[in-house]
C-alpha cells in the first residue's frame, strides 16, 4: 500500500515532529499540550453546538415554508369551489415552487445531521484521547527517566496530535458548511419575511389571498341578499309569525281585510319590531348586573 | 497496521488485509490524478467500506499513531488534494 495515503500520513506525521521539535523540554510542555487538547475539545463542542442550531434553524424555515404550502393548496381549493381554475392554477404553481425549497432544505437537514453525527462522536472521541493523554502524562511525569520520558512522549504526542489534526479538519469542515447554510437560510428568512415567497411573479404581495378575499366578500354580499330576499317572500308565513302571534288573532277575525294590505302593514312593523325589542334589552341587563 | 478514516476513526488491520487494499489505493490514486470525482467516489466508498469490514476499531481511550491516513468518506477531490497540498501551519495544533 502506498500511493497518496502514505503521503496523507506522511503530512499528518511530519507536523507531529515539527511541533515536537519546537519543545525544548518536553515534559514541562505536556500540560501546554493538554491545555491546547482541552482548547480544541470546547472547540468541538462548540462546532456541535453551531451545527445542532443550523439544524433547527433549517427545521423551522422547513415549517414556516409548509405553512405556506398548505395556505396555498386552501386557496387552491377555494378558488376551485368557486370556479376560479386561474387563481388554481396559480396558488398550485407557487406552492409547487415552494416544494422545490422545500426539497432542497431537506437535502440540506440531512447534510447537517451527519454533520452533527460526526462532530458528536469526534468530540467523544478526542474526550477519550484526552483522557488517555492525561493520565499518560501524569504517568510519564512520576516514573520515567529523561530518555525514557522523551520516547514515551513522542508516543504520546503522535497519537493525540493525529487525532487533534483529525478533528481540527472536522471542524474546519463543519464550519465551512455551516457557514454555507447560514447564508443559504438567510436569503430564505429575507424571502419568508418580504413574502416574496408567497409572491414569486413579484406583480403584487400574495395577489391570491386578494381576489380570493374579494371573491369571498362579493359572494358574502350576494348571499347575504339572497338570504334576506328568501326571508321577504317567505315573510307572511315564516318571519312575521313570531310577532304576530299574539297580535293576529286581535286583529284578524273582527277585520277580515284582503291579503295585499296585510302585506303593506306587516312589513313596516317587522322592521320596527327588532329595534324596539332591542331598545328595551338593553337597560333591563344593565339594571340587573350593576344592582 | 493501524489505519485512520479521517473524521471516523482508527482500525487495526491484519498484513493481509493491508495487501488486499492496494487495487483500491490505485483505483483512488487514479481517479485524483484524473480529477474525476464520481471515480474517487466509487473508490474512497469501497476502500473504506473494505476497511472498516477486515478491520477491527481501536479503542477510542488508545492513543496510537496511525501507519496510514485516508480521507473522509464524502471527500471532494479538492478535500483529497488539499490534504495533498496542505501547508505545514495549522493543520496539527500543538
Amino acid at each position: 500500500m502506498s500511493g497518496i495515503f502514505q503521503r496523507i500520513s506522511l503530512i499528518f506525521r511530519a507536523k507531529t515532529d515539527k511541533a515536537l521539535d519546537k519543545l525544548e523540554d518536553p515534559r514541562q510542555t505536556l500540560d501546554y499540550s493538554y491545555q491546547r487538547q482541552l482548547e480544541l475539545l470546547q472547540k468541538v463542542r462548540r462546532g456541535v453546538a453551531d451545527v445542532a442550531t443550523s439544524r433547527k434553524r433549517i427545521e423551522l424555515q422547513a415549517n414556516q415554508l409548509n405553512t405556506q404550502a398548505d395556505k396555498l393548496t386552501n386557496q387552491a381549493q377555494k378558488a376551485l369551489e368557486i370556479g376560479r381554475e386561474d387563481l388554481a392554477r396559480e396558488a398550485l404553481t407557487r406552492r409547487s415552487g415552494l416544494q422545490q425549497q422545500l426539497s432542497d432544505l431537506q437535502v440540506q437537514h440531512a447534510q447537517l445531521q451527519g454533520e452533527e453525527e460526526k462532530l458528536t462522536r469526534a468530540s467523544q472521541r478526542l474526550q477519550a484521547k484526552v483522557d488517555a493523554f492525561r493520565t499518560k502524562k501524569e504517568t510519564i511525569k512520576a516514573t520515567y527517566s529523561a530518555a525514557e520520558a522523551q520516547t514515551r512522549i513522542n508516543e504520546a504526542f503522535s497519537g493525540i496530535s493525529e487525532e487533534m489534526g483529525d478533528v481540527g479538519l472536522a471542524i474546519q469542515r463543519a464550519e465551512d458548511k455551516t457557514a454555507q447554510m447560514q447564508a443559504r437560510a438567510g436569503a430564505i428568512d429575507e424571502l419568508l419575511a418580504s413574502g416574496a415567497l408567497e409572491d414569486p411573479t413579484g406583480i403584487a404581495k400574495d395577489d391570491i389571498t386578494l381576489e380570493l378575499e374579494q371573491l369571498a366578500s362579493t359572494s358574502d354580499v350576494e348571499n347575504e341578499l339572497a338570504r334576506m330576499k328568501a326571508e321577504l317572500s317567505a315573510g307572511p308565513g315564516a318571519a312575521p309569525q313570531a310577532i304576530e302571534g299574539q297580535q293576529v288573532p286581535s286583529q284578524q277575525p273582527p277585520t277580515q281585510a284582503p291579503p295585499p294590505p296585510r302585506l303593506d302593514a306587516q312589513s313596516p312593523q317587522e322592521y320596527q319590531a327588532p329595534p324596539s325589542q332591542s331598545q328595551e334589552a338593553p337597560p333591563a341587563q344593565p339594571q340587573g348586573d350593576l344592582r | 497496521m493501524i489505519v485512520r478514516i479521517l473524521n471516523e476513526g482508527q482500525w487495526r488491520l491484519t498484513d493481509e488485509a493491508v495487501r488486499g487494499l492496494n487495487a483500491f489505493d490505485d483505483a483512488v490514486e487514479k481517479a485524483v490524478s484524473a480529477a474525476d470525482q464520481d471515480q474517487l467516489t466509487r473508490a474512497l466508498h469501497a476502500l473504506l467500506e473494505r476497511i472498516r469490514t477486515t478491520g477491527t476499531p481501536v479503542p477510542d481511550e488508545e492513543l496510537e499513531d496511525s501507519d496510514l491516513i485516508l480521507p473522509a468518506a464524502d471527500s471532494t477531490l479538492a478535500d483529497v488534494q488539499q490534504l495533498l497540498s496542505e501547508s505545514e501551519e495549522g493543520l496539527i495544533p500543538g
